[in-house]
């Protein structure tokens, strides 16, 4: 499954979930296939989208859905351990494993050797981890996260598709979103 | 008690949201915020995932704090720069300053040193109260800053001023 279409098949199942999504090429291909108020596109601070989706979805009572990367969860794996530890009810943290640094080059990550982030993911003291290598897979996962926290961990294939920049100024994403957020 | 003055301006502020790594100086207001009504208080892992998380809090409506030692800020800079000022998120990060008098430890200097710089670097305002009469003109200050602003300021909290606080663990 490629990363887009992982993406299209979460974005046909959202109703009013708030989405936060990685810097790069992923919030590229959201932007392309479904574009949304809710949505917010990270920028920069590569790492910390789970990070944001913690700290939204312990101040809400939407759900809050984050689309993270392999690459970035590997610069935050604390993160992983403060979720647990919260586990608010209201967030599912998908992570797209495509085992590369796909916005940079393609270059390996450690996905791609030893290390298994569902596995990560549990010994961090998270209950509900699911991995989805297919569409349908990925659909049933979505769907099972609504009943409290829950990692995903898609496995997609390298590589990024061939979409736009997002043209959106940084200030008219976040006024956007603030705005979704409190509707 | 200094970290009752701390305690009061935080809660003056409004802040409703806090996200912590700890510091010895504030030993005593991380206890009090553990207890503190109206408050969620979450302990991080690491400052840069902290500030991550306060972000996160504020897009949801809270007024957020990020409340670590100087060395932290060395852990933070890329996440303040790329997400704060970038999307114009605010933060009160309140900074226990070490490195400066009083202080024994010797890894604790070099960031001592840079802080201001480093904060005057990616455009944070900074204050720091020379006294206990200081301190809260220095958080109304910060919150005029964040509010007008919607960037992240620091409050900075130096050795000298705690060197009469009760509970010292440093």
């Amino acid at each position: 499954m490629k990363r887009i279409e992982a993406i299209k098949n979460i974005v046909e199942e959202l109703e009013k979930e708030l989405v936060i999504c990685n810097l790069g090429f992923p919030s590229r291909e959201l932007y392309s296939v479904g574009d949304r108020p809710e949505n917010f596109y990270m920028l920069g601070s590569m790492g910390l989208a789970s990070s944001i989706g913690l700290g939204l979805s312990l101040s809400v009572n939407k759900r809050v859905v984050v689309m993270d990367g392999d690459g970035s969860i590997l610069m935050n794996l604390g993160s992983l351990v403060t979720i647990a530890n919260w586990s608010p009810r209201n967030l599912t943290l998908i992570i797209f494993d495509n085992k590369s640094y796909g916005s940079t080059g393609g270059q390996p990550s450690y996905t791609a050797g030893k290390t298994d982030l569902a596995a990560l993911a549990r010994a961090a003291g998270i209950k509900r981890v699911f991995v989805a290598d297919s569409p349908q897979k990925l659909r049933e996962a979505y769907r099972k996260s609504k009943k409290g926290l829950t990692v995903i961990i898609a496995k997609v294939e390298k590589g990024n598709a061939d979409v736009p920049i997002i043209e959106m100024h940084p200030q008219d994403i976040k006024n956007r979103f603030e705005n979704a957020v409190k509707k | 008690m200094i970290s009752n003055i701390i305690f009061t301006e935080l809660i003056r502020f409004g802040v409703d949201f806090v996200v912590s790594v700890p510091s010895s100086l504030f030993k005593n207001l991380l206890d009090m915020l553990d207890k503190a009504k109206g408050i969620l208080h979450v302990p991080v892992t690491r400052e840069e995932e902290g500030v991550g998380i306060a972000a996160g809090a504020y897009l949801g409506g809270k007024t957020p704090a990020l409340i670590m030692q100087n060395s932290g800020l060395g852990n933070s800079i890329n996440a303040l720069a790329s997400l704060n000022m970038v999307f114009k998120i605010p933060l009160l990060i309140l900074i226990a300053q070490r490195g400066g008098k009083g202080e024994t430890i010797p890894a604790q200097i070099p960031m001592g040193k840079a802080t201001p710089a480093l904060l005057d670097a990616i455009g944070i305002p900074h204050y720091t109260p020379k006294n206990a009469e200081q301190i809260p003109e220095a958080f109304e200050r910060a919150k005029s800053s964040f509010h007008s602003n919607k960037v992240p300021v620091a409050v900075l909290i130096e050795m000298e001023l705690m060197k009469n606080e009760e509970n010292r663990s440093y």
